[in-house]
């Protein structure tokens, strides 16, 4: 059974944003640069990251997976 | 994605650099594109003391950790700037890595607070001395810096910024033709007078997603929030406009401002120039010594103006 399959009764894709802070559901399997061009995001001014740790670009989403999606941007 | 080095999972894709690292490798990577700035730009040299600027967010944490784990002395200087909940928490960051991470390499942290000279925080100075609270913040951390690096005797002053910061800085100054403004866009400015400490920018070849990048993966625990004072400031517009540029044509950043810094060497070959410039202009304040083109420097003009606000 694939992956995906196997997680058919998994919650959603948990996905935690920032300015302003919020928390959206999305609907896995989904490449990681797939979900920030849905998200309208720049690459180059986001982190992706899964758990503890950076995922790059070509990585693949699942339903139930907790994402951070956090800006790098500052004033300065 | 493989790491290109040792094709391992890669952790982060740089495509300005058309390669991915795994951990190990990317701190690599980051280490010597700071060495590399050092060297290039002559900025100190292992007997030095530095005095770095950190302000809790990741660039300035990021460089603390580089410089000590490239073997430099480095101290750090923190200015509370009085911002509420923000500067709370900005501060609770800087201790917390002071004390896990740079007291083990014997660095100190040295602290100010605005408010126990300017008897009010910075959002409150700004409004009594009706001037533009980033620009108030500006003068008093460029003040505070310099001073405790001239008093306590550090060699070179070393700030955070990084190649967005200084890719937005010049595109905001060739926007409006501030030429005037681009001799001192380099990342490393002479002593060029005396009171005046030597201030470089070892930062300048890495992007803010690479700082970001390093400060997640060491664990290096930073304030991800926004200055509340910068929201809809123009260098995070210019910083928005350069990294959609960046993200269709990978290198567009670096290109702008390394492409800028050969220009600017070729045309200007020594730091003499700036040195006899700045020495034209500048002589003590008459107030506190430190240098100014004016006869009191825009620090004491601004302390007198909230003596005279603010009741005590």
């Amino acid at each position: 059974m694939s992956r995906a399959g196997m997680r058919a009764y998994d919650p959603p894709m948990l996905v935690q944003l920032s300015h302003p802070a919020r928390t959206i559901e999305v609907k896995g399997p989904k490449k990681v640069k797939e979900l920030l061009r849905e998200l309208n995001l720049v690459v180059e001014a986001h982190l992706v990251i899964k758990g503890d740790d950076l995922v790059t670009e070509d990585e693949m989403l699942y339903d139930g997976d907790h994402i951070e999606i956090r800006p790098v941007i500052s004033g300065g | 994605m493989n790491c290109t080095k040792c094709k391992t999972k890669a952790v982060i894709g740089l495509p300005r650099h058309n390669a991915a690292f795994c951990k190990g490798c990317f701190n690599g990577f980051v280490h010597d594109q700071v060495a590399r700035a050092i060297k290039s730009e002559k900025m100190f040299g292992k007997d030095d003391r530095l005095l770095v600027a950190v302000s809790g967010g990741k660039d300035s944490l990021a460089l603390w950790d580089i410089l000590l784990k490239l073997g430099y002395k480095a101290d750090a200087l923190y200015v509370n700037l009085g911002i509420g909940a923000y500067s709370e928490q900005s501060l609770a960051k800087v201790t917390k890595f002071a004390q896990a991470a740079a007291a083990s390499h014997g660095a100190t942290l040295h602290l100010h607070k605005v408010e126990q000279e300017a008897g009010a925080g910075i959002k409150e100075l700004a409004q009594l001395i009706h001037r533009p609270t980033c620009s108030t913040c500006g003068t008093i951390k460029r003040y505070q810096f310099n001073r405790v690096a001239i008093e306590e005797h550090y060699d070179v002053m070393a700030t955070g910024h990084n190649l967005d910061d200084e890719a937005a800085r010049l595109l905001g100054n060739v926007l409006h033709w501030q030429e005037e403004y681009l001799d001192k866009q380099g990342p490393s400015l002479p002593a060029s007078v005396e009171g005046f400490a030597k201030k470089v920018k070892p930062l300048y070849r890495l992007s803010e997603r690479e700082l970001a990048a390093y400060a997640v993966l060491n664990r290096i625990d930073y304030i991800v929030e926004e200055c509340p004072m910068a929201k809809g400031s123009k260098m995070l517009q210019y910083k928005e406009v350069l990294n959609r540029l960046e993200t269709e044509s990978p290198g567009t950043k670096q290109t702008f401002y390394w492409g800028f810094l050969e220009k600017q060497s070729k045309k200007q070959p020594t730091a003499t120039t700036m040195t006899e410039k700045d020495r034209a202009v500048l002589h003590p304040c008459t107030s506190c010594n430190q240098p100014t083109t004016a006869e009191v420097c825009s620090y004491c003009k601004m302390m007198a103006r909230a003596k005279t606000a603010i009741p005590r």
